[in-house]
């Protein structure tokens, strides 16, 4: 047990203090470079000897940013920004933005305008991401992105190294996705707030270094004895879910995460990269593979069909719909996953949060509600 | 042109723009009347190659022009609350909620498209549309095609985007083969390929004549006129509406004639899409102070010009929205200077995220590059509920002051130039 609460507090450590592990990486002689969502290539920066350093934003109330992004942009950006111009970040090389949404695309040039101390390397990927010519094209990009970070880490990417990479992030999202399991397997162990720094703290430090402490952490928890629920069982979707407000709300009200569909946490490390084949063609295809986000095209949505299916799987009592505020695709996703969890007899509530806010006793009460209706 | 579909009953010359309204009017008319014939017919987004369609002879309806339509006419905020009640956010696209709505009940008052069997989708003008056309997809339980045109990030369209581009251009043509039973006829591609740049060269003839001092047209007019530079452009009839509409503004110039109601006083660039819902509002405040709109980004970027296949896919991309932000900032300084613009007036549009996200440094380029005062407001493209008559008013007003200083600044140092030589 101490051995847990010891393991966790380390990781916790790690994802509350996101500027104290730069300093150290820089302090270390080492480069880094900041990685904007969604799924950027950022094994291309840890396979030339780099650091990737996550940038989802964080809990602040934004000034400068503002004379970039009008009000009405999400809150991930806006922060994300507004840290970047006051100087937040200041000593990462560079910083990856990915053009997936609107809001990305306008990103990059007030990045450049608003940060001009740190460059930025522009990610294109294919939307048409799985037919032959996308797959073609991401190929092209991640090749283009690689002579970039070749460049700003003064080092060839060769492809062991690379391959290497591969594995590295491999065997980190194997064990997140195991601490997904336990963590809904020992609810009174692991707090909500426990689970999503646990996860979290991989953004901030090189891979392999989460992987050494949440393997430890697993093989603790996997030794104790599985614990009941104390009330319900939901899976949450969305983009984002690392509020401590939010999690201490639905921990208050007795839930256990029984699963995630959120694009900060399971989306992004259920897809593994296949060790088998081309290092770069490896990325590319785990980007193919990425299922049950709303940030890449999904004609048929399976995104809000597989919602039901994690559902039924983690025989969870609900769905939690995590909006993050003014991010277009989740607005448009909910309609129809609204209508097919009714159908399917889940009930679903959805909640609407922003990195900015203050109060949360709307969203207290609409879970309470949520609780009793359960 | 003594042909008959520009001469009014009473054998007057018809001005151009009813002309183009007209042929509007008939492109959309012959939706109706293919899936009547029971062909199939495809919903589209504004920006997808119109060259395919055109070719194939293929009919499919815009749900933006039909977004923008119910706003201009007063429905925007019945449709938008519509889909809202279905569960989508007041936040979302304008244009999507009331097409979203519409596809939910079939029922709209203000204007009918016909129900589609498949759907085209192309992301260049917006990633929105995307998610907007996934929900129709589904909603629907219909094909859609979508061609992803990936963000500029320099100034020119490269071969690897070209190459993307081309295979899901021959991907869509191959699908839309199966699912109309028409075949692709490549030599008729090529017409359509000509005519498109007859079209676009006459269209770009036209709007350069807001050059002129005074303009020979309001330069509101543009965002009716621009729906068929758009979507219609492929087809004879359009080129020969449009080499007539750019013959108008050039004997109006010789003639020293203009459509704009009152002095010109002032010229301005107008960014971003129109408030249709508060189309009167946003001119008539404009208009009543002698500000004629001279500039707008929908001239030279919606021109596609090409000359083979693989110039048509680049042209793809460099559509408003898709160009990296240097390049849409050159368009816009370019046009400012050479229709001698006084000021800019910037609508933040709440409905669209790509347009609005570069907007505020947009303001502080064209202040720094073309040398001119701006204002922002807030509006939306087709909910009435965001713009506000105030702001609008009191911004054109403060505009309006630093537009005259300069002026007079300026006369004076002519002036004094005048009084030392």
């Amino acid at each position: 047990m101490s051995d847990v609460r010891k393991n966790m507090d380390a990781l916790r450590a790690i994802a509350e203090s996101p500027r104290k592990q730069l300093d150290r990486v820089l302090a270390e002689g080492k480069k880094a470079v900041g990685v904007i969502p969604y799924f950027a290539p950022e094994e291309l920066v840890y396979a030339a000897g780099m650091v990737p350093f996550g940038m989802w934003g964080a809990e602040t109330q934004v000034s400068e940013s503002k004379r970039y992004f009008p009000a009405f942009y999400c809150s991930i950006i806006h922060t994300a920004l507004d840290l970047g111009i006051k100087g937040e970040y200041d000593g990462l090389s560079a910083v990856m933005i990915p053009l997936t949404c609107d809001t990305l695309k306008g990103m990059g040039a007030n990045w450049r305008y608003g940060v001009k101390n740190i460059p930025v390397i522009d990610v294109a990927y294919a939307q048409n991401r799985t037919i032959p010519a996308g797959e073609e094209f991401t190929e092209g990009q991640f090749k283009k992105i690689r002579g970039q970070v070749e460049e700003i880490a003064g080092v060839k990417i060769t492809d062991m190294a690379l391959a290497k990479a591969n594995k590295v992030y491999n065997e980190n999202r194997k064990e997140c996705l195991r601490f997904t399991e336990l963590a809904a397997s020992h609810p009174q162990t692991v707090s909500l707030t426990d689970r999503a720094m646990v996860l979290k703290a991989r953004y901030f430090v090189e891979r392999d270094a989460h992987t050494a402490l949440i393997k430890e952490l697993n093989d603790a928890l996997e030794v104790l004895p599985e614990e009941k629920a104390k009330g319900s069982r939901i899976v949450t979707t969305g983009i984002i879910a690392d509020s401590p407000e939010l999690l201490g709300i639905l921990q208050d009200n007795g839930f256990t995460i029984a699963a995630d569909q959120i694009t900060h946490e399971s989306v992004d490390f259920r897809s593994l990269a296949d060790e088998t084949i081309d290092p770069v063609m490896a990325l590319v295809k785990r980007l193919s593979g990425i299922k049950g986000t709303s940030v890449l095209f999904d004609p048929a949505k399976s995104r809000n069909t597989e919602l039901a299916e994690i559902a039924k799987a983690a025989k969870a009592d609900g769905v939690l719909w995590v909006l993050t505020k003014f991010c277009d695709p989740e607005e448009f996703d909910y309609v129809p996953a609204k209508k097919i969890l009714d159908e399917a007899g889940i009930p679903m509530l959805q909640i609407e949060i922003d990195q900015q806010m203050v109060n949360y006793e709307q969203i207290r009460t609409a879970i309470e509600t949520f609780k009793d209706m359960l | 042109m003594t042909d008959n579909k520009f001469l009014t009953p009473e054998g007057e010359k018809k001005p151009g723009k009813q002309v183009l309204r007209e042929l509007q009017d008939k492109i959309a008319q012959d939706v109706f009347d293919a899936k009547a014939r029971g062909e199939k017919i495809g919903w589209c987004a504004s920006n997808f190659p119109q060259e395919i369609c055109t070719a194939m002879d293929i009919k499919v309806a815009y749900p933006e022009n039909m977004g923008a339509a119910v706003g201009a006419k007063g429905g925007g905020l019945r449709m938008c609350e519509e889909a809202e009640a279905m569960g989508y956010s007041n936040d979302l696209c304008s244009y999507a909620r009331i097409n979203l709505a519409y596809a939910a009940s079939d029922e709209c008052p203000e204007i009918q498209i016909p129900r589609p069997d498949f759907l085209l989708c192309c992301n260049n003008i917006c990633g929105c549309m995307m998610k907007w056309y996934e929900n129709l997809a589904v909603e629907l339980n219909i094909p859609l095609l979508m061609i992803d045109i990936p963000h500029l990030t320099e100034k020119t369209c490269d071969p690897d985007r070209v190459r993307y581009i081309r295979a899901q251009f021959d991907d869509c043509i191959r699908q839309l083969e199966e699912i109309t039973g028409k075949k692709m006829d490549y030599s008729k591609l090529q017409e359509v390929m000509e005519v498109s740049q007859r079209s676009s060269r006459a269209w770009l003839r036209a709007i350069s004549c807001m050059g002129a001092e005074p303009s020979p047209f309001s330069g509101f007019d543009v965002f009716n006129t621009m729906a068929v530079a758009t979507v219609g452009r492929g087809t004879v009839e359009a080129a020969e509406a449009f080499e007539y509409l750019a013959d108008e503004y050039e004997t109006a110039i010789k003639e020293g004639r203009s459509t704009f109601k009152g002095e010109e006083k002032y010229r301005i660039l107008f960014e971003g899409i129109a408030c249709w819902a508060n189309l009167r509002a946003t001119y008539k405040t404009l208009q009543s102070r002698g500000i004629n709109l001279t500039s707008t980004i929908y001239g030279p970027a919606f021109s596609f010009l090409y000359s083979n296949l693989d110039e048509l896919m680049a042209a793809y991309s460099y559509v408003p929205n898709s160009y990296c932000f240097e390049k849409e900032v050159e368009l816009r300084v370019n046009d400012a200077k050479a229709k001698k613009v006084d000021g800019a007036v910037i609508h933040i549009n709440r409905s669209c995220k790509r347009w609005s996200g570069n907007s505020y440094e947009l303001e502080r380029q064209l202040r720094a590059q073309a040398g001119i005062p701006t204002m922002t407001f807030d509006g939306d493209q087709s909910d009435p509920r965001v713009f506000s008559e105030a702001q609008y008013e009191t911004r054109v007003e403060a505009l309006v002051e630093i537009m005259e200083a300069n002026k007079q600044a300026k006369k004076g140092a002519k002036a004094q130039k005048e009084a030392a030589i």
